[in-house]
């Protein structure tokens, strides 16, 4: 009897644990379905996001500096998920609209678009390369090959957004690209500039927690 | 039934009886584990690094196999011989030393040790083995002043390399050339990364301002794993990708192709170095 409690103790200590850490690495954060046209195997997804310096108190309580990635949802209304849901071998049309800063790559080599379906526009011209220091962030999927860069908001820019949500009225950039996503599978896509202030090499914090500046997208 | 324990004095020749039959099985289990399972334990045969490695496992096995049938044999020997054979619980025979046995146990077992000891380190560090050997390699494959030099480059999180010898072009995918001898820079940019090419054998830690140099030599054409095998940050599990060892004309095709389309990101690089130790930026701490 006391061998059992012992075991039912450990197991119900173990599964807090293991919920604790789990929904620290996804940040709570919900997942996304845009809404998809087109044939089946022909489908375009349209995915409009954002990034921000400070996600804001309204998005995330615990965590209102840390900056984010938003993505806006069928109604209309900026969230932050950062998993998304899109369907296989689809062509996504892809908006960032960025409200953040340069902080710079740590590799000059992540600076040039790759696996794009066509070339990246940034405030409508085509983008080649990005200098080291000027990135504000990228959005990347490794396994698909796809990188795409974010451009800064000048530090000499006037109104900036401080936190989200941000409105189209503040200085803001404006990126579009398009990917395919391919066959099915469970891909992590990521930021690769070192953005998350106040942490070791930036890449801590927001950087190594779901639902800020990096997560999944499930091909289906 | 008897009460008494029962004596081993004077039963059967148990030493000899078992001695016999952990011989046979001996004789007739390690050819049979040299022949077949050596050849398929891993990596591979996908370099000859690799292929030495897949020798090293299949001698350290085939050595094993007489060890592992002795605890094996002499276990189940002893649970069925020395069983007891009444319900009562009484003492078993005493035990006595023998100092044969014992002087013949330590000889024994210390010759093992420091034979695959003396094999293991030999064969680790003839060429290096595939492993990591710091800036300045010590154990050296013949003809390594003419290897080909490639950077691997790991950051949280993906592998990135560097050709120098190709105008220190980079790219996000491996490729090597068949039947090339291969000297790889591994370092990192920012946490404790570690390369590891699974068939070619070979594993080397990408620490930030180090030159982990590691030779390896490419065969024929084929698809390799790549894997980071240091616990890095969140995305540490899918830190990975597929390389390519593609023949020589293929691999300067693939060069020109890369050089082309890369060329818009090219000027921004920094000059090829064996380290980089680039600044925390803006906003880190």
């Amino acid at each position: 009897m006391k061998l059992l409690g012992v075991a039912v103790g450990v197991a119900v200590v173990g599964v807090l644990i293991g919920f604790y850490i789990s929904s620290y690495l996804v940040g709570n954060t919900p997942a996304f379905r845009p809404k998809a046209t087109g044939a089946a195997g022909a489908r375009t997804v349209n995915l409009t996001i954002q990034t921000v310096a400070a996600v804001g108190p309204s998005l995330a309580s615990n965590h209102p500096d840390w900056v984010s990635y938003l993505v806006r949802n069928n109604q209309g209304r900026w969230e932050r998920s950062t998993v998304w849901t899109l369907p296989a071998n689809a062509i996504v049309h892809v908006t960032i609209y960025n409200f953040d800063g340069a902080s710079g790559l740590r590799n000059p080599f992540l600076g040039q678009p790759q696996g794009l379906v066509g070339k990246e526009i940034v405030d409508g011209k085509p983008l080649g390369a990005l200098p080291p220091d000027q990135p504000s962030h990228t959005f990347a999927i490794p396994e698909l090959g796809v990188l795409a860069l974010v451009a800064p908001v000048g530090d000499a820019a006037k109104n900036q957004c401080n936190y989200a949500p941000c409105t189209m009225a503040m200085a803001h950039r404006t990126m579009t690209f398009t990917f395919r996503t391919g066959k099915k599978g469970h891909y992590r896509w990521q930021c690769f500039v070192p953005c998350a202030a106040g942490f070791v090499y930036g890449f801590g914090g927001p950087m190594q927690t779901i639902g800020y500046m990096d997560g999944f997208v499930n091909v289906v | 039934m008897s009460s008494q324990p029962r004596s081993v004095e004077g039963g059967p020749a148990h030493g000899r009886r078992f001695l016999t039959a952990w011989l046979v099985l001996s004789l007739i289990l390690s050819p049979l584990v040299a022949i077949y399972l050596g050849p398929a334990i891993p990596p591979g045969n996908g370099s000859v690094e690799a292929t030495g490695q897949v020798f090293d496992n299949e001698v350290l096995v085939t050595f094993a196999t007489p060890i592992c049938i002795f605890v094996v044999l002499f276990l189940l020997y002893a649970v069925f011989s020395f069983r007891s054979r009444t319900v009562e619980i009484v003492d078993g025979p005493p035990v006595r030393g023998d100092s044969r046995i014992q002087i013949a146990w330590m000889v024994v077992t210390t010759v093992a040790v420091l034979a695959l000891a003396a094999f293991g380190s030999y064969e680790l560090l003839v060429d290096g083995a595939g492993g990591g050997q710091g800036p300045n390699a010590a154990f050296l494959p013949a003809g390594h002043s003419q290897a080909m030099d490639v950077q691997v480059i790991g950051q949280q999180w993906e592998f990135t390399y560097r050709y120098p010898t190709l105008g220190g072009l980079e790219t996000p995918h491996l490729m090597l050339p068949a039947n090339t001898l291969i000297r790889l820079h591994v370092t990192s940019l920012d946490a404790i990364h570690s390369f590891w090419a699974y068939q070619l054998g070979v594993k080397a830690d990408a620490n930030p301002g180090t030159d982990n140099i590691v030779y390896v030599t490419t065969k024929g054409p084929r698809s390799f794993d790549i894997h980071c095998a240091e616990l890095c940050g969140l995305w540490h599990g899918y830190m990975f990708d597929t390389g390519q060892v593609v023949e020589q004309s293929a691999f300067t095709a693939w060069a020109k192709q890369q050089q082309t389309y890369f060329a818009p990101v090219a000027k921004y690089l920094p000059a090829y170095s064996t380290t980089y130790l680039p600044d925390p930026q803006r906003r880190a701490g």
